[in-house]
């Protein structure tokens, strides 16, 4: 395997997700479930997170996206779909479903794989388990 | 709860400086569910997936044992919840394309009508949810 800049980058990259996860305190899954806990003591701070993450992704997405091609490959990835549709709705809506149950959504569960939980890996197996699942639906 | 605030936004503050690096460094969009998805391909042109995930464990680790003000609570293992949480978001983020940071983070920061959408969508059924099993059924996670 050659290292090339891009896994610098991307190594970079989530070492910043992951200690801003933790400073989100969204590697607590109770932190989670307070803020989806509407009729509870309600605890607003997952606001807070996305406001502050997408703050910075607005201005930042729009400065990046004016340059001709990324620093260190030949064109931007972007989506390729723009239209509404039923697997989207249903998809986002499972997906919320499976927050609320668990208080993890996947970004937070890779980055508490270290904390001494078993949880997280088991949630992240069956998370696997699901994509696929829904791969095979597909394309069955 | 007001300090929670402000670690909050700076959480979030870090996120976004992720996301802003992943897309003018690699072009890429920084959506957690699809690196995942990718990473499984196990292609030679998608090991740069493999660093991310590596370097999002070991930001949990640098935080937890490094800058961390106070240890994370830790919980019981409670297996059956985590298999169907995570199945769920793994069916569910696979089907509508992304999960809090593809269409939250990435997606909202594009101004993408789709991610606003799902946005919109995992945020109303996640908060039906915790109603339904906090206070319909009296069930916490344990």
């Amino acid at each position: 395997m050659t290292i090339k800049p891009t896994h610098g980058s991307a190594l970079v990259a989530g070492l910043l997700f992951g200690v801003g996860l933790g400073y989100a305190q969204m590697i607590d899954p109770q932190k989670v479930l307070r803020f989806l806990d509407l009729a509870g003591p309600w605890d607003p701070t997952l606001a807070f997170v996305m406001g502050g993450a997408v703050l910075v992704t607005l201005i930042s997405f729009r400065w990046v996206l004016g340059r001709p091609r990324p620093l260190l490959d030949s064109q931007f990835y972007l989506p390729t779909r723009h239209h509404l549709d039923r697997p989207l709705l249903i998809g986002a809506a499972l997906f919320g479903i499976g927050w609320g149950i668990g208080g993890y959504c996947p970004g937070p569960a890779i980055a508490a794989l270290g904390l001494g939980s078993p949880n997280p890996a088991v949630f992240l197996l069956a998370m696997v388990a699901g994509s696929l699942t829904y791969r095979w639906l597909r394309d069955r | 709860m007001v300090t929670d605030w402000w670690y909050g936004l700076l959480g979030g503050g870090l996120i976004g400086l992720s996301a802003t690096l992943l897309l003018a460094g690699n072009g890429r969009i920084a959506g957690v569910s699809g690196i995942v998805n990718g990473a499984l391909g196990l292609t030679r042109a998608e090991i740069w997936r493999w660093f991310f995930i590596g370097g999002l464990i070991g930001g949990g680790l640098l935080y937890e044992y490094g800058l961390a003000a106070r240890p994370t609570p830790s919980y019981g293992f409670s297996p059956f919840t985590m298999v169907l949480a995570g199945f769920l978001v793994g069916f569910g983020t696979r089907m509508g394309g992304g999960c809090t940071s593809g269409h939250g983070v990435c997606g909202l920061g594009l101004l993408s009508r789709r991610s606003l959408v799902a946005v919109i969508t995992f945020m109303t059924t996640g908060f039906i949810t915790v109603f339904v099993t906090r206070h319909l059924l009296g069930l916490g996670l344990t």
